[in-house]
């Protein structure tokens, strides 16, 4: 109703945004007007302020590579993922994407400068409106990032980074990041809420620590004989859980453990792993919300695109060529085509998105069964920025993916044992079905599940200083056995001390496999007894 | 509210820094990778660079996740056709399970990792710890070699080199010392002027006192034109002195036979070889001379195109060839200034009684004017001593081996295969103190 008053409001709004491929920053300008009308006046979106930025494509490849952060630390493996990616591209392999976006306070979006300005307009409504609104709005990111502070901590970390290089040698910090690096997806707080970044502070107490640490060093600790040394007595479990009390073990932020408590690093080690576990951090809402951000984006600029083209600010042949891309965008092939590598986080979020419009419009008697809360409400604006606000992938496929969008899609489950011959369908798009596909699917975008879980559950800071960690396996699913023990080498060099990782089976307690790493020959062969 | 930026100006290659430490990174096994292209007999292409495939071990980045080998999985796709639950479906050979990205564990270590490197790249690596040895003779004759050293200022010079520092040091002292009018001053009394004018209803005071401002503002303005704010007396340049520097010189002679002995086999390893020279020469040293020398029974000196392109054949007399060399030297390179190199490549046949002449010449001249002198035999892959390359080899190298005690500016090897030219390369032109004292 809005937009319909809106348009009868503004009779010069007919004059068409702009014709042809070529764009300017004025035509430019002029579509970001039009489209911020839609989003805010129409759509109702809530946005961080916009900072668009035009690149080339060879930028384009640079911003990919380290992770398309405007500002990042300098490491080889950014350089890998260059060379990579360079490769690709220059044999045509593979295409670059139109734009990135970055969830910071302002937001900045980077656009290729090779784009038609319908792509441009195409990228505004995604990008600047779509993304921007999700990452402003979601809990996820509310909760767990500092959008203002993020670009400042990074502008920090690759200056504190730069700063050890030069102090301690380039190697030496290289060794460091590496490790951590292999234990990014074991450096997130899952269920705890890491602390802010606040920026001054934090190089204010970077150099007290160091002060603190010249000012205390006293060469006679060195001299003190250990408790190994000294005669290791047993201890009671009682006192077991005591120690582990006191470490708030288990734990299963792997970095944070090393950081706060690893007998080997010097300070500005644990400041590294520190950065690399903000680094992981930051991303961690991302992973969790891939499909419902960019669900929403495609939602955001189909119907922006759309309701440009009714007032008559675009023409058809620039629609045409935005829905062309769209449609590639969106496009699921079916699980027997070649080009098939699993569910497409566009086409299923865009896809749920519509029927969620679709259950508020005109909802059948199924929909209004299924979900009697939103069924025929008929405001699905505000339907869907709740729903963008407060789910993340799991609880949304979980909660709103609707028997009506299984039948289109045909979804059915297939279970695999790893030791038979056959996989079995399970269940498929009838009454019987639509539960388990829908519970199934939400359990495959559960990053907790999906991810192994890898605890700190003991280590003695008195005695042999072991360090354990444990796996806990759900369904029988093992770690892939030669790369953990490369990561346990990782380990064992920030820790200092033998590390050893048990896989133990999470509902029969039962020991699956070991591995150690830091340990002499002679008894690591019969360490895993 | 937008803001845009416009970022395609900024400079590009920002990851050039991470990119070079990942070549460091990786530099032992790029530098195999890039042996063995060249080792394949795509010397003539080295130049291009291009894709080089190294495995992936050294820099590889573990982590944690789960195989697909063990275990439970449940997943959920797309387009179900035609099954009903219940149905099995036969997994295909390998056994890694339908879709999913995550690849099976069979393939850790042996992946190879496939990527471009840009032609300097390339050959950098190339020619990494390679040089011409013992370049000594430096020479202060060659007046062209300057450097522009800074010394001090001076009153003339051309724009760009303007001081401006000193420039504006010397201006302020002047318009001090000349009480030339300050910006500041004028300023305050245009605004006063500003606001009485601004104002309908004036008092005769006040009157009087714009006109005295209108006054005051001339006067200042025609000190202000009087005195100039930056006047050429004021003017300074940064002043540059040329100063000579010495300067190495050298020289490389490429000798090449193509008689008639010569086979197509023969002449492909020789052109090889030289275009391999040629590529270090141009990449490591900014100015080498390269004098290309070919004989039959008859020997000129040609063009680097004649060199490398020119079909004649004839018979076999190495000594002239020698001759030629030593002439231009003679005429061309004075040996105080010049270092002088050369390699010569051979299948090793020579006119009969023709080797002793060459050594006298060797022994005689050559040698003696030469900084270092290298030979390659070329061998007829048939002909090849399945031993390795002690067996007593051609004429020519007969004569030579005896040469080599005498003289350890010399070198001989042999080249059987398009594989050994690289090999044999780096051996002749390894830095010295990296390839020991044997050598």
């Amino acid at each position: 109703m809005a937009s319909k008053a809106l348009q009868s409001s503004e009779p010069a709004a007919t004059k068409l945004l702009f014709e042809g491929a070529e764009w300017d920053f004025e035509t430019l300008d002029d579509t970001y007007k039009a489209i911020e009308e839609i989003a805010l006046q129409d759509l109702g979106l809530d946005v961080y302020p916009n900072q668009i930025e035009i690149i080339s494509s060879e930028q384009m490849l640079d911003a990919y590579c380290s992770v398309g952060m405007p500002v990042m630390y300098s490491h080889w493996s950014f350089g890998k993922r260059f060379v990579t990616e360079e490769t690709l591209y220059r044999q045509g392999a593979r295409g670059l994407a139109y734009e990135i976006v970055i969830n910071s306070s302002p937001c900045i979006s980077y656009h290729m400068e090779e784009n038609t300005m319908a792509m441009q307009a195409l990228v505004l409504a995604h990008a600047a409106f779509g993304h921007n609104h999700f990452f402003k709005n979601n809990y996820l990111f509310r909760q767990w990032t500092d959008a203002d502070g993020i670009l400042s901590y990074f502008e920090f970390a690759k200056h504190y980074i730069a700063d050890c290089e030069e102090r301690h040698d380039e190697r030496a910090v290289e060794l460091v990041l590496d490790s951590a690096h292999a234990l990014m997806n074991q450096g997130v707080f899952r269920y705890r809420r890491p602390n802010k970044l606040r920026l001054g502070e934090l190089e204010q107490r970077q150099k007290e620590r160091r002060r603190y640490e010249e000012q205390t060093y006293q060469d006679l600790w060195r001299t003190v004989p250990n408790r190994k040394d000294a005669g290791l007595e047993e201890l009671s479990d009682a006192e077991l859980e005591e120690r582990k009390r006191r470490l708030n073990l288990p734990e299963e932020n792997l970095l944070y453990f090393i950081e706060k408590n690893s007998p080997v690093l010097e300070p500005w080690q644990r400041e590294l792993l520190r950065i690399v576990r903000n680094l992981a951090q930051y991303f961690y809402p991302q992973k969790q919300t891939k499909l419902m951000n960019e669900g929403c984006a495609t939602f955001v600029h189909y119907y922006i695109v759309n309701t440009l083209h009714q007032r008559g600010l675009i023409t058809d042949g620039a629609l045409l060529e935005i829905l062309h891309s769209h449609s590639n965008v969106v496009f699921q092939p079916e699980f027997d085509d070649p080009r098939f590598s699993g569910i497409n986080p566009y086409a299923l979020g865009f896809a749920m998105m519509q029927d969620i419009q679709r259950i508020c419009e005109e909802p059948t008697e199924e929909d209004r069964e299924w979900f009697p809360e939103i069924a025929g409400l008929g405001y699905w604006r505000s339907v869907l920025k709740d729903i963008w606000a407060n789910y993340r992938d799991e609880s949304f496929v979980s909660q709103f993916l609707s028997p009506h969008l299984i039948r289109k899609l045909k979804l059915f489950m297939i279970s695999d044992q790893a030791k038979a011959s056959h996989v079995e369908v399970e269940a498929i798009h009838n009454k019987d079905g639509y539960r388990r596909v829908r519970a199934a699917l939400a359990a495959t975008y559960d990053v907790a599940a999906t991810e192994p879980d890898i605890q700190i559950s003991d280590v003695d800071l008195l005695g042999d200083r072991e360090l354990r960690l444990t796996h806990n396996v759900r369904n029988e699913v093992l770690l892939s056995e030669h790369e953990s023990a490369e990561v346990l080498k990782h380990v064992h060099r920030l820790w200092g001390y033998p590390v050893r990782l048990e896989s133990i089976d999470f509902e029969t307690d039962k020991k699956l496999s070991g591995t150690v790493a830091g340990v002499p020959e002679e008894e690591a062969s019969d360490a895993p007894a | 509210m937008p803001q845009f930026i416009d970022r395609r100006l900024n400079p590009r290659d920002k990851s050039l820094g991470n990119r070079q430490r990942f070549l460091r990174r990786a530099r032992d096994e790029i530098k195999r990778a890039v042996d063995k292209a060249t080792n394949d007999g795509t010397i003539t292409n080295a130049g291009d660079g291009g894709s080089i495939s190294i495995p992936s071990q050294g820099i590889s980045e573990p982590s944690f996740h789960h195989t697909r080998q063990h275990g439970r999985h449940k997943q959920i796709v797309p387009g179900n056709k035609e099954f009903v639950a219940g149905d099995r479906i036969a997994k295909p050979n390998g056994g890694a399970g339908s879709g999913g990205r995550q690849g099976s564990d069979s393939g850790d270590g042996e992946d190879s990792f496939i990527f471009s490197l840009s032609k300097s790249e390339f050959l950098d690596i190339l020619f990494d710890d390679l040089e011409l040895p013992d370049m000594v003779k430096a020479s202060l004759k060659d007046i062209q070699a300057c450097q522009p050293h800074r010394a001090g200022y001076s009153n003339h010079g051309t724009t760009p080199n303007l001081n401006v520092l000193r420039t504006m040091r010397n201006s302020i002292g002047r318009r001090i010392a000349l009480r030339r009018p300050g910006t500041v001053q004028l300023q305050d009394l245009q605004r006063e002027l500003a606001e009485l004018e601004a104002k309908d209803d004036l008092d005769i005071t006040q009157c009087k006192r714009v006109l005295d401002l209108y006054d005051k503002i001339e006067g200042l303005n025609r000190q202000r034109r009087a005195i100039a704010f930056i006047d050429p007396i004021d003017i300074r340049y940064n002043r540059f002195e040329d100063r000579p520097v010495p300067r190495t010189k050298a020289v490389m002679f490429c000798l090449m036979d193509v008689s008639g002995s010569m086979g197509e086999h023969e002449k492909d390893l020789a052109k090889r070889f030289f275009i391999l020279l040629h590529l270090f020469l141009e990449r490591r040293y900014e100015r080498v001379e390269i004098v290309f020398i070919r004989h039959t029974h008859t020997a000129r000196e040609v063009s680097e195109e004649e060199f490398f392109h020119s079909r004649e054949s004839g018979g076999t007399v190495v000594s002239t060839a020698l001759d030629v060399m030593c002439n231009v030297v003679k005429h061309r390179y004075p040996l105080v200034e010049w270092n002088i190199y050369a390699a010569q490549a051979s299948d090793g046949d020579n006119y009969s009684g023709d080797t002793e002449k060459c050594l006298g010449i060797l022994d005689n001249d050559v040698l003696a004017m030469c900084q270092y002198y290298a030979y390659v035999e070329i061998l007829n892959p048939d002909a090849q001593n399945p031993f390795g390359f002690t067996g007593p080899g051609k004429e020519l190298w007969r004569g030579y081996s005896d040469l080599a005690e005498n003289w350890p500016n010399f070198a001989a090897r042999h080249v059987a295969s398009r594989a050994d030219i690289y090999p044999v390369f780096r051996e002749l032109f390894a830095r010295r103190d990296i390839a020991g004292e044997a050598s």
